[in-house]
């Protein structure tokens, strides 16, 4: 059972935040593999959320250090935490809505490839062949080629998902964080993003997705963790946790069934 | 070419021959004389520079004539102790005021939206009022920096060449005077070297960069892209801009005063900018040359003018037109400039490049909707 698994690239140890009195988040210990798809799943208010911006470095922990791959993230800026090699999809898409659709996708490449700062005025973005063609890949693989002169802002909610997904996959991230990629989208559009993702699973990116839709959960996800008033209450391989009576009790149980 | 697009050098082009020819086709409307020619060129570079950071960035700085003022000062300080050479004076003009806008830049970025605008408004106050209260020595107060015959500019007593003609010396590029057509065409000239580099920060990375600072900052953080420094280095290449601005003004008319940096020329900048069409290439130059020409040509038009021009029409509509028509001319000329700016916020946001796009826009769908309805024709 305490076998450590040899490739942990992001490791929570020991994360607590309080938000004034309240706890959000209490002696959290999660360890994600490398390679691997890692859910966490949990009712409403549990603090999936701000665990994620506890990994990002948008909100920091009250105690507790959050480690990926030997580098301490707390109290680093995001853009130093992306440029470690972690990009993340928000809940509301954060794209570039007055960026044409193509700009959108070949900014995030500048940044992999020039680093977090560089004045880079003697190319034109038109000439940089090697990123545009990228950028034009990938948006064929999401299907949005056809809008890529289109202004950003113009896509409906679902496109934009897309979009903001495509933005993090052409930095090829180690890890790729995803908050509710398929919230408020149709039936077929949860679907062409599952295949999406699972096309994107084959590449070895390791991914953590927070997610209410089961249904996505246990399409994707090799590792779920279940979060319940701020703790996690169980964490392992789908099955295990499905069968775990604790987990049905403080979630499968009580909302969804 | 210059590593721009075919439209971009198009654009160029057309913007090269429509400022050397200003001679020409200004003449109609009055402007064509070098004095104010020089204006032009020199507040539209102005205007190219302070579009580079409000344009591609949003930020907008209250500020901006602080930049003008230093390079003024620092020009007229190279041609005191250095030389009456241009040159070393316009790269002076830029460094020093690189320089300031650096320290002011650094400060000013800790904030964003008003509050930003607000600092770079107060820094530019504090230097307007420094000019004319500690810092007299440098600035030389409400008199204003001037040239003296009895300045040492030790560079040109090394070289030997200092001019002994009577009265005070004048600014030359490698010996030829700058006066008259000279110094339009050295201000044309830079103009198009400045809009040729608000070309490439347009089209490269880094402008790509700017815009998406404007867009969605989050998004930039984490995208992995550092903004302030970004941010930097944007003001401080539009107050450089504005430095150079500054020393032309100086280097064509060589003194420097305060009056320069009044908060009233910083919110000229931004008329001018937003006139002509924030964040387009064109717009800002055109915003500048429209407040220009009516700050110096429809300021003067008087009622003599005016019933000379309306003398065909009958004795009473004549008064009558003309009294209304001399409200909006001569010294009334903020009333019409005002309005007009009121109308281009109000219908066209975009300024009056958003203006000429949808004109054309029009054109073509009018010149194609006949084709359409003979090619639908056939199929019935």
């Amino acid at each position: 059972m305490n076998e450590t698994p040899p490739n942990i690239i992001l490791h929570a140890a020991d994360v607590h935040k309080n938000f004034g009195g309240l706890r959000a988040l209490s002696d959290i210990d999660l360890q994600i593999e490398e390679g691997k798809t890692h859910a966490i799943i949990g009712p409403n208010g549990a603090g999936k959320s701000t665990l994620l911006n506890v990994i990002i470095g948008r909100i920091p922990p009250s105690s507790g250090a959050v480690i990926f791959d030997g580098t301490v993230l707390t109290g680093k800026a995001p853009y130093e935490i992306n440029q470690l090699g972690i990009s993340r999809v928000f809940q509301t898409p954060e794209i570039f809505p007055e960026l044409p659709v193509l700009h959108n996708v070949m900014a995030p490449a500048f940044a992999r490839r020039d680093g977090a700062f560089r004045v880079n005025m003697l190319r034109s973005v038109g000439s940089e062949r090697e990123i545009r063609d990228e950028a034009e890949a990938i948006l064929d693989d999401i299907g949005l080629h056809g809008r890529r002169e289109d202004h950003a802002g113009s896509l409906s909610r679902g496109d934009k998902r897309r979009l903001e997904l495509a933005m993090c996959l052409i930095q090829r991230p180690r890890l790729l964080l995803l908050d509710e990629p398929t919230a408020g989208m149709s039936r077929h559009d949860t679907n062409t993003t599952i295949e999406l993702l699972r096309k994107i699973k084959s590449t070895g990116m390791t991914k953590v997705i927070i997610e209410h839709d089961m249904h996505v959960v246990f399409s994707l996800a090799d590792r779920i963790s279940v979060l319940a008033q701020g703790c996690i209450i169980a964490s392992g391989l789908p099955h295990e946790v499905k069968e775990d009576p604790r987990v049905q009790e403080a979630y499968l149980g009580g909302s969804v069934e | 070419m210059f590593s721009l697009s075919r439209k971009d050098l198009l654009a160029l082009a057309i913007f090269t021959v429509v400022v050397l020819t200003m001679p020409v086709w200004l003449a109609p409307f009055g402007a064509a004389y070098p004095g104010l020619m020089q204006k032009f060129a020199i507040y539209a570079i102005f205007a190219i520079g302070f579009n580079i950071l409000f344009g591609l960035t949003g930020y907008l700085s209250f500020g901006h004539a602080a930049f003008i003022g230093v390079g003024s000062y620092t020009t007229v300080w190279s041609f005191k102790l250095l030389t009456m050479d241009i040159l070393p004076a316009m790269v002076l003009a830029v460094v020093v005021t690189g320089v300031f806008a650096l320290v002011i830049g650094y400060f000013s970025l800790r904030r964003t939206g008003i509050y930003f605008s607000i600092l770079t408004l107060a820094f530019a106050q504090m230097s307007y009022s420094l000019a004319y209260s500690v810092l007299t020595p440098i600035t030389n107060g409400e008199t204003g920096l001037l040239l003296a015959r009895d300045d040492p500019r030790y560079l040109d007593a090394l070289l030997g060449a200092q001019a002994n003609v009577a009265g005070l010396p004048q600014p030359t590029l490698l010996g030829s005077s700058v006066a008259g057509y000279a110094g339009f065409y050295l201000c044309a000239v830079i103009l198009i070297l400045t809009f040729f580099l608000s070309q490439k920060v347009f089209a490269s990375p880094f402008g790509m960069a700017l815009r998406g600072i404007k867009s969605n900052q989050t998004r930039m953080n984490y995208t992995g892209f550092n903004t302030k420094p970004y941010m930097l280095a944007a003001f401080v290449i539009s107050g450089m801009i504005a430095g150079l601005a500054g020393g032309l003004l100086s280097i064509t008319d060589p003194l420097a005063g305060a009056e320069r940096m009044r908060w009233t020329e910083s919110g000229n900048v931004v008329l001018m900018t937003i006139l002509g069409g924030v964040g387009t290439l064109f717009g800002p130059v055109i915003g500048a040359w429209l407040i220009k020409y009516f700050e110096n040509i429809f300021s003067a038009i008087n009622t003599n003018m005016l019933n000379t021009a309306f003398s065909f029409l009958p004795d009473g509509v004549q008064s009558f037109v003309v009294t209304v028509l001399s409200k909006f001319v001569g010294e009334g000329w903020h009333l019409t400039l005002g309005l007009m700016f009121v109308l281009i916020v109000v219908f066209l946001p975009g300024g009056l490049v958003e203006g000429f796009h949808r004109f054309m826009a029009r054109l073509k769908r009018r010149s194609a909707a006949p084709e359409r309805v003979s090619s639908v024709q056939p199929a019935e």
